[in-house]
Order: C-alpha cells, then structure tokens, then sequence
C-alpha cells in the first residue's frame, strides 16, 4: 500500500475537485459578493453598492408575499404529508394484525405501496405540467369537466388568489406522499413485533397503538422527513413556474410566489445583484430552519 | 350479541381505512389514465366529455407532439445528457469516495467534509454565477479561474456545458454514499490482491468496484431519476434561444405554453403521455431498485 501511494490518490481526486471548486463552491462565493453589487450581467465591472439589494428587497412588497408563501409551505407540505403518510404506512405495515409472530398490512397493502411511490419517478415539472391540465379553468381540465357534466359550477383553483397556492401544494403533496410511507415503513419494519403484541394483549385498539407505539418509536425518522420536506418548502419553484398564473411569476399578483422564482425572474431581467441577494436569504433561511428543527427535535430517543 | 356490537365500530374503521387507501390510489392513478386517455382525443371530444373515452386512437397526435412539438429530440437531448452526466458522476464520484474512504493522507477528512458540506447549500446560493462561469464572464476580483474553462468556447447553451454542471452537482451526495459504502467494505480482500501484486488502479477496477456494485447501482439509480428530473440547472445553463438543446424537462413546459397560443391540446396531452410512459415503464420494472435509490439517502 506504501509506494505511489500519493500520485494514485491525487489523481483520483484532481477532476472531482476540480469540477466541484469551479462549478458548486466558486459560483456560491460569486454569488455572496453580487450580492452586493450593481450589475446588469453585460461588459460593465459590477458596482459595489453595500447592502442596497437588502434594503431594496425589505421594501419590496413581492419578497414579503415570497416569504409568507414560504411559511405556510413550511407549515403545510411537512404537517399534510407526514400525517398522509404515517397513516397509510401504518395500514400497510401493521393494519392487518399479526401472523406468525410477524405484523402485516391490510388486504392489498403490495400494491398500494407500489402505487403510492410511483409520482417520485416522474420529473416534478412534468407532474406540474400535467396538473395544468387537470386544473384548467375550462371544460377541458379533469376537475372542471367533471364538475360542470354534474351541473355544478367550475373552479378556478389557480386563478383564485386564495386557493392558488394551495391548488399547487396539493401537487407536492400528490408526489410526495409515496416516499414518505416508503420511508416510514422501513422505519415500521424494525419495530420489532413483540411489542405490538404485548400492547394488543394489554387491550390496545389499533388507534392506540398508532399513537403509544407506531409514533414514539418512528420519531426519529418523523424528524428526518420533517426536515427534508422543510427543504423542499425552501426549494419551491419547478411547481409555481408551470403552474402560476402571470406565465409562472408566482401569479396571480403574486399570490404564489416564492423566493426561487423571484430569483429567476431578477436572473431573466439581468437584475443580478437582486437575483444574487435572494440567492443569499434563501441560503441563510434554508440554514437557520436546518439548525432550528435538528436542534428543537432533539428529545429522549426510545430504546429497543 | 354484545361481541357483534363491539366488533362494529372497528368494522366501520377498518372499511374507512380501506376506502382511504383506495381513494389515494385512485387519486394517483386517475390523473395519469386520464391524460393517457386524453392524448388519442381530438379538441372536440377533449372539451365536451373530459372524462369519457376517446372515439378511437389518434395516433396521429402522438406524431404531432413527436416530431412537430419535438418532443423526439427533446427525449434524445436528455437521454445523451443524463447519460454521460451519470456515467462520470459514478466515475468521478465512486474514485474521489475511495480515495477518501481507504487512503489516510493530509487533508482527507477536511476534503470529506469540503464534499459533503456542499449537500447542505441550496442550489440558489450558486445558480447565477454559475450561468457567468459557464459563459466565460469574468468580473473583478474574480478573474482567476475565468480563463480555465476558456471564455472563447462559452459552455452556456452547450450539453457539455449543461453534463459537467450535473457531474459537479452530484458530486457531493455521490461521494457521501459511496464513502459510507467502501468503509464497510473488507480489508483482507484488498490486502490479498495487493500481495498479489496489483496495484491501486488494478485494485479499484478489478476489485474494489465490483465489491461496491450494489452501493453503485442505488447512487446510480438515484443519479439517473434525479439529473433526468431536473429543471432548474437547464434553465440558467440551456437558456431560452437554445430550444434545439433543451432537456426534456423543459420541453414539455415550453409546449405548455405553446399549446396554449395554438390550442393543440391533444398535442399536450400526447406530450406529456410521451414523457411519463417510459418512467412508469421503467419503474414497473425495477419498482424495488428504483424505491431502494431514492430512499438510499434518507434509509440509514
């Protein structure tokens, strides 16, 4: 193992350094410093102008909608999709009672699990593009054509300020759900059955042992998944682009937009100091909920 | 008597619970036959009866969204990308988390770390300076490494340009894995090859790889589904003016649009059937290594 041990090894690793530093963490620092510039993207140097993109963007009306849209995503996509998804990860799991010693889900519970998983295949953008149809306004889409062939008015779920948003987190949730009852019933799986049926003998209904059991004893992976789709609530914009009115700048009036999206808007108008400040909260906001949820779920972790 | 009212309530639960089930999967899959359904229909039957069968199967639509809505070359452009992008992220990814894993050397762990901590920085922090690195722009007091990709080539608009940008992106939870992953592989195999006499390149293609075969096959999978799935890098790298080069991803937003100023809404919905049908092939198939790579960040 001794000679030509360091020539090996730093040919290994000169391209992925090197990929990473000049693609991921050169552009990252970029960005930090336009942040605090002026600059249109064109020949002309940036101009240092301090924290005027900040104070800019503290005025600006749009970035406070983007960021109560980011906080009712962070309340929502974890709380609806953990709730949908602990519920049917316990029916698959542990719903059928036990045979042999071993728990079983309810009658079907292959196929579901199957089912439930397959919108994570599909491309996010596509599922958006496709929910665009489903939601349209006339009687072409699925959820109007329906309505109005039963004689009762059509919606205008993505028109309407206050359904917008959460027509679209509906499509988050649609595609997110799978996962999450994959991941829980892993975490189910190595709960080791003895348990339920000592619970059982105890007199436990199956809601009971959701709650005394199932729950206390996932909890670890529950504060994985809350913090992953925390994430997600900060990384919304495939979603909003092809689904939000205004031709995806977070319509209607902004209703629906997010920080992501007003980025890529500032990006496509050559507002790169605006585009680059958002860059930046959205990296310290991303941070802080990181920290703050692996910090506050940090309780007694039961041992078995 | 008394058992048969006891038993009552949890029947009623029991169905409830069945019929939530089958309401979700239903939700699931409604949708997806929907617009399989609507891609055979003409304008006519898709506005009149939404939810009725097609009269008869226009593959004619299907021909539309193909060759006139491009989605066929859509479908070609992502397929050589995520192709190559995948194969040296797994390249690249699997020799750097090797390296890091079996080799004690100055600076291993603070590179692990320099890697890894790249999983936790959202891709918004990098995205616009990305697009000026790409295209050779370079502005004080960053010069430095703007020469190194060349600012005459301009990789903006390119698939090379759009493959070395996902490699890089991978990287850091490529690396992550497979780190974990060659840890716990055994060293007396390594020590045997080495007396043997092979040396540290013959040592990881001949027998380190093939060991790490089916920690490579869910990274891998994960790579795939993931760089195939994005929509966000091609934005800022395959801008708008390259619609000859976009991914699939973005094709079939930019028919969305489209579709709207020409109301070829069965061209839509056969675009959008051609989009999802080979992923629900795919997955059908694989359904267990496709679950397995998804979840093999979060399955610890």
């Amino acid at each position: 193992m001794r000679h030509g041990k360091l020539p090996f090894v730093a040919s290994f690793l000169a391209l992925p350094i090197a990929l990473y530093v000049i693609l991921v963490i050169y552009p990252m620092l970029q960005t930090f410093y336009l942040s605090l510039t002026f600059w249109r993207g064109f020949d002309v140097d940036p101009v240092w102008v301090g924290f005027d993109n900040f104070t800019k963007l503290f005025d600006d009306e749009r970035f406070w909608k983007a960021l109560g849209n980011h906080a009712k995503l962070l309340v929502a996509l974890p709380l609806i999709t953990i709730a949908i998804a602990l519920f049917f990860a316990f029916l698959l799991n542990v719903g059928g009672g036990s045979k042999g010693g071993v728990r079983t889900g309810v009658w079907g519970s292959k196929f579901y699990r199957v089912v439930f998983f397959l919108p994570q295949v599909l491309a996010v953008v596509i599922v958006g593009v496709l929910f665009q149809t489903v939601y349209r306004s006339d009687d072409s889409g699925l959820i109007n054509g329906i309505l109005t062939k039963i004689g009762l008015d059509p919606v205008y779920l993505l028109v309407n300020p206050s359904t917008a948003l959460w027509a679209i987190l509906f499509v988050a949730i649609w595609q997110a759900v799978g996962f999450y009852v994959v991941l829980f019933s892993a975490g189910m799986a190595s709960i080791p059955a003895e348990i339920y049926e000592a619970a059982e003998l105890d007199g436990a209904s199956r809601v009971t042992l959701f709650f005394r059991v199932t729950l206390p004893l996932l909890w670890d992976t529950i504060q994985v998944a809350w913090v992953y789709l925390g994430i997600a609530a900060f990384d919304f914009f495939a979603l909003i682009n092809v689904l939000s009115q205004d031709n995806g700048y977070g319509g209607p009036d902004g209703a629906t937009t997010v920080l992501g999206v007003e980025l890529y808007n500032s990006f496509t108008k050559s507002n790169i100091g605006r585009a680059s400040a958002i860059g930046v909260v959205l990296f310290f906001l991303t941070l802080t909920f990181a920290f703050l949820t692996l910090r506050a779920s940090r309780r007694e972790t039961v041992e078995y | 008597m008394t058992t048969k009212t006891q038993r009552n309530p949890l029947r009623f639960l029991s169905g409830l619970s069945h019929a939530a089930l089958a309401i979700w999967a239903l939700v699931i899959i409604g949708p997806l036959i929907w617009v399989f359904l609507s891609s055979f229909k003409d304008t006519t039957e898709i506005f009149s009866s939404a939810w009725t069968l097609p009269a008869e199967l226009r593959w004619d639509n299907w021909a539309r969204a193909w060759s006139q809505a491009h989605i066929g070359q859509f479908m070609f452009n992502s397929t050589i990308v995520v192709a190559f992008s995948t194969f040296f992220t797994m390249l690249l990814g699997s020799m750097a988390a090797y390296v890091l894993a079996r080799y004690k050397f100055i600076g291993s762990r603070f590179l692990y770390f320099f890697f890894v901590t790249g999983l936790a920085f959202p891709i918004f922090l990098s995205l616009v300076p990305l697009f000026f690195v790409l295209s050779g722009k370079t502005f004080p007091p960053f010069e430095v490494l703007g020469d190194l990709l060349g600012s005459k080539s301009g990789l903006v608009g390119t698939h090379t340009g759009l493959i070395m940008t996902y490699v890089a992106y991978s990287l850091p939870f490529t690396i992550f894995f497979l780190v974990a992953f060659f840890r716990t592989l055994p060293h007396s195999v390594a020590e045997a090859a080495m007396i043997d006499g092979a040396g540290h390149y013959k040592l990881f293609f001949k027998v380190m790889l093939p060991m790490a075969k089916p920690g490579l096959i869910s990274v891998g999978i994960f790579n795939v589904i993931g760089q195939w799935a994005q929509y966000m890098i091609p934005l800022y790298v395959v801008p708008g003016g390259n619609e000859d080069k976009f991914m699939l991803t973005q094709g079939i937003a930019s028919i969305s649009v489209a579709a709207g100023f020409k109301s070829d809404w069965p061209a839509l919905f056969a675009a959008i059937t051609i989009a999802i049908l080979p992923m629900i092939i795919l997955y059908t198939l694989l359904q267990r290594q496709i679950q397995n790579g998804l979840t093999a960040g979060a399955v610890k």
